[in-house]
């Protein structure tokens, strides 16, 4: 997020969520953006399901799942022809404004309507109210992102954004919502295969050097594989060993179907895990994991605010998650010793400037949002102030990309997928609470659908699409559109990701779990007696 | 920020003008005794207990809503103020059950703590007591509502907090009560279990599941510690007893959140004892995991 969380209640006049539906995705963010829309912010919703924000919000813009390029062009459209863009920041702080301009003179109201679904009148309100108000913040989750455009997708809400001025003053910005607790900490960290930690490029010959200095070793100057590219060469053989820590690939990733071929091609797998999940089911050697009331560390949010995490109990396997990776380094030749994780924490600050005035002792004191290059630096809430990283902004304007699989004859419902407010990815249905209270997937469908097919709420039905099947009960909602089912992926016993596409972004690898095609199977009524 | 002089208890005191009295006493450490206020949701000036005197004021306001003058002279604990709560409290007490000794809230409970302030052992006001079912029908939270003193905090936190709008109050005089929609117990009504009813709580009203009979509040260790579900990156304090965690307690200094929290984070933290937790290294042999030597 370029903005702090705390902006949506302190500052925000208006909200922008799309993609995102944050009671239930990130809770505590949504009740904020619920106070903030009570006491007088205005909010809009652009998504294809009736989310519990839809209730709070000014506009609803029920768009057709990944119409979100045009959608924003044609908010562009209107404001450049209407005069609404801030010519001031355009002109000092951006560039490549000509071929925005260019591109989204296409998108008329009347064509993205058609595209979107949306009505031109709602496209003019909208539009002229983020113009034209002075704090408006945008917030997107994986319904922008997991897209064979999010890359594009997110470009484009940049666009927007910079186009109105929109950046660097609290109460504006560009949020993006991280899903997992610290999949912004592992990012930074340098849990990527691009870059070492706070984001400093493998292929930066100065910065590898400062790498191998620090740790005594030669390090390699090309960019490694995406999670989707490794069970891709898995599959050719040309990945033998993989070591998987607190992830089920089996259960979360696209096209799951693929991912086990890909793991029982693997000569050997280690999985580092707190239960036996569907992917330590491959391991060769399954490390049990320490769950994070049993370990000291930090987590980072999605406002890039590092917090500590506090060793509770005992760890239950006996050790800590950073130990047994320290013991697994030194068994494979490179020894690693550290007494506690403030010295880790401690030797990748002194390599990433970004958050070399980070430590241990001044997370006791509170928490600090990076970039704080310095002892005395107090942190960064919001980014971009008087400046981009890179200078100028570079407005990249994209055109429509039409998802990879739609529905047709023998596919004929369109498949969404994404959160609930009881689960959190793969975790908890082993609260024996939460799975007390919701413990199988309820795949929602429209009432004319539901009719159509003869289907009534908690019967179960058989969803298939061209990669797998799974079985389900469904749900009967409104919340959805007619023709779309909306299912989440925590359940073991209904694993979604069998369903959905292996189409990707081709630039950050993320799978289109968003949209793909499906047929739904009416089960015997043996199956639901 | 303009502000205006008065004297607490003798002292002289200078707060913002709009600052309530319970504000202003706040700021030179005098503690006024409330059960409605919280500084999280909206004044209410419902409990009476924070009244206190104000010079040339016939009546005792309430401190939570009064705002401060210029010259106002107030005494937060002059006789007739005392008489006032103790007077409040014998109401209140006449109808709670007096079993604090097995209660769970005991050790944090603000009903218990003015009590034990002014005295108040027991009631000289008999009558009517309320016999309510306890509901204990969902997995995280018991709701006792005969410990119910109707301050509020729990309609206000579900509205004002989480905007769930799921409490409100219901019936009239002694039968009033503060619950859900049509009366109905927790699980079946619109709760998301968010919990925030149960961190406002000033009684043993509304209660964690996860820690009824499991210890004293007093011998509860807080960890203060991040929340391992969604990128929020809400802080909490784990409660343990004997190195093992019985439960999650708010954090009202939680910068991104404060005392907010969703079902996950207050409640789906005992995933960390399921007993199919892999406890040691496992190695396959001919397709059966065994454990390693």
């Amino acid at each position: 997020m370029t903005n702090p969380i705390n902006e949506i209640t302190e500052e925000a006049e208006l909200l922008f969520l799309i993609g995102t539906n944050a009671t239930e995705a990130h809770p505590v963010i949504g009740y904020k953006m619920r106070q903030a829309a009570r006491r007088g912010a205005k909010m809009i919703v652009c998504d294809p399901r009736r989310i519990d924000l839809v209730d709070e919000a000014d506009y609803w813009l029920q768009i057709k799942p990944g119409t979100d390029i045009p959608l924003l062009n044609g908010l562009m459209h209107i404001i450049i022809k209407e005069g609404l863009e801030d010519k001031e920041f355009i002109a000092e702080r951006t560039e490549n404004y000509e071929a925005l301009k260019e591109t989204v003179e296409r998108y008329t109201p009347e064509y993205v309507s058609e595209l979107t679904g949306v009505p031109v009148e709602d496209l003019y309100a909208v539009a002229r109210l983020y113009a034209t108000t002075d704090k408006a913040m945008i917030f997107y989750t994986l319904g922008i992102t997991e897209h064979i455009c999010g890359t594009r997708n997110v470009m484009s809400i940049a666009n927007l954004a910079m186009l109105t001025g929109h950046l660097g003053r609290p109460g504006t910005g560009v949020c993006p919502m991280r899903g997992q607790n610290n999949v912004q900490g592992a990012c930074d960290m340098g849990a990527l295969p691009n870059v070492y930690p706070g984001y400093q490029a493998v292929t930066n010959d100065e910065i590898r050097e400062k790498f191998e200095k620090a740790w005594g070793v030669s390090l390699s100057p090309k960019v490694g594989l995406k999670i989707p590219e490794m069970f891709d060469a898995a599959h050719e053989g040309k990945v033998k060993a993989m070591y998987i820590l607190g992830e089920n690939p089996v259960l979360t990733d696209p096209n799951a179907n693929h991912v086990r071929a890909a793991l029982e091609k693997l000569e050997f797998l280690v999985v580092q895990e707190l239960f036996l999940t569907e992917t330590a089911e491959y391991a060769d050697v399954i490390l049990p994991a320490a769950s994070f009331a049993e370990c000291d560390g930090t987590f980072t949010n999605t406002e890039r605010r590092v917090q500590r995490v506090r060793k509770a109990i005992e760890p239950i396997p006996g050790q800590a998650n950073w130990q047994t990776i320290c013991q697994m380094a030194t068994r494979v030749g490179f020894p690693m010793h550290y007494e506690h994780p403030s010295e880790i924490w401690d030797e990748m600050a002194s390599l990433t400037p970004s958050m070399a005035g980070i430590n241990y002792n001044r997370l006791e004191k509170g928490s600090l949002q990076w970039p704080c290059t310095t002892d005395d630096h107090p942190g960064t809430p919001y980014l971009h102030k008087g400046k981009f990283t890179r200078g100028l902004g570079l407005f990249q304007p994209a055109d429509h990309v039409p998802p990879a699989e739609m529905p047709d004859r023998e596919y004929p419902f369109l498949l969404s997928t994404g959160r609930i407010l009881y689960h959190y990815n793969v975790t908890t249905p082993y609260s024996s609470g939460i799975a007390e209270l919701w413990d199988k997937e309820m795949a929602e469908i429209h009432p004319e659908d539901a009719e159509r097919l003869g289907l009534e709420t908690g019967q179960q039905v058989k969803i298939v699409s061209r990669r797998g099947e799974v079985i389900s009960a469904v749900k009967v909602t409104e919340r959805v559109q007619p023709g779309m089912i909306w299912m989440s992926f925590h359940h073991s016993a209904t694993p979604t990701n069998a369903l959905t596409s292996d189409a990707l972004d081709p630039t950050t690898g993320t799978g289109e779990y968003k949209v793909c095609a499906v047929r739904i199977e009416k089960l015997p009524e043996a199956a639901n007696a | 920020m303009q502000r205006v002089k008065l004297t607490i208890n003798g002292k002289e005191v200078e707060a913002p003008v709009g600052s309530t009295i319970l504000e202003a006493a706040e700021m030179i450490g005098v503690d006024i005794p409330r059960l409605c206020y919280d500084p999280d949701l909206s004044p209410m000036g419902a409990c009476r207990l924070c009244v206190v005197e104000v010079k040339g004021n016939r009546l005792l306001p309430a401190a939570c809503v009064t705002p401060v003058t210029e010259g106002m002279v107030v005494e937060t604990e002059s006789p007739s103020v005392v008489e006032a709560r103790k007077t409040i409290l014998e109401l209140l007490v006449a109808n709670h059950p007096l079993d604090c000794m097995t209660c769970d809230k005991m050790g944090d409970c603000k009903l218990a703590e003015y009590c034990y302030r002014y005295n108040v052992k027991d009631s000289p006001f008999t009558g009517e007591k309320h016999h309510y079912a306890i509901d204990d029908s969902n997995p995280f939270i018991i709701r006792d509502l005969n410990k119910c003193i109707l301050c509020g905090a729990c309609v206000r936190a579900c509205e004002e907090m989480t905007g769930q709008d799921n409490l409100s109050y219901l019936y009239r005089g002694f039968h009033r009560k503060a619950t859900t929609a049509g009366d109905v117990p927790y699980i079946e009504s619109d709760c998301v279990f968010c919990g925030q009813c149960v961190a406002v709580c000033p009684t043993g009203a509304l209660t964690e599941k996860s820690m009824a009979g499991q210890a004293r509040r007093w011998e509860m260790e807080k960890v203060r510690t991040t929340c391992p579900f969604c990128g929020t990156g809400c802080n909490f304090d784990l409660a343990v007893k004997d190195g093992r965690i019985i439960g999650v307690l708010s954090a009202e200094d939680a910068p991104v959140n404060g005392r907010m929290l969703c079902v996950k984070g207050r409640f789906a933290w005992d995933f960390i004892y399921n007993e199919k937790r892999l406890t040691t290294p496992l190695i396959k042999k001919d397709g059966q995991f065994v454990e390693a030597t």
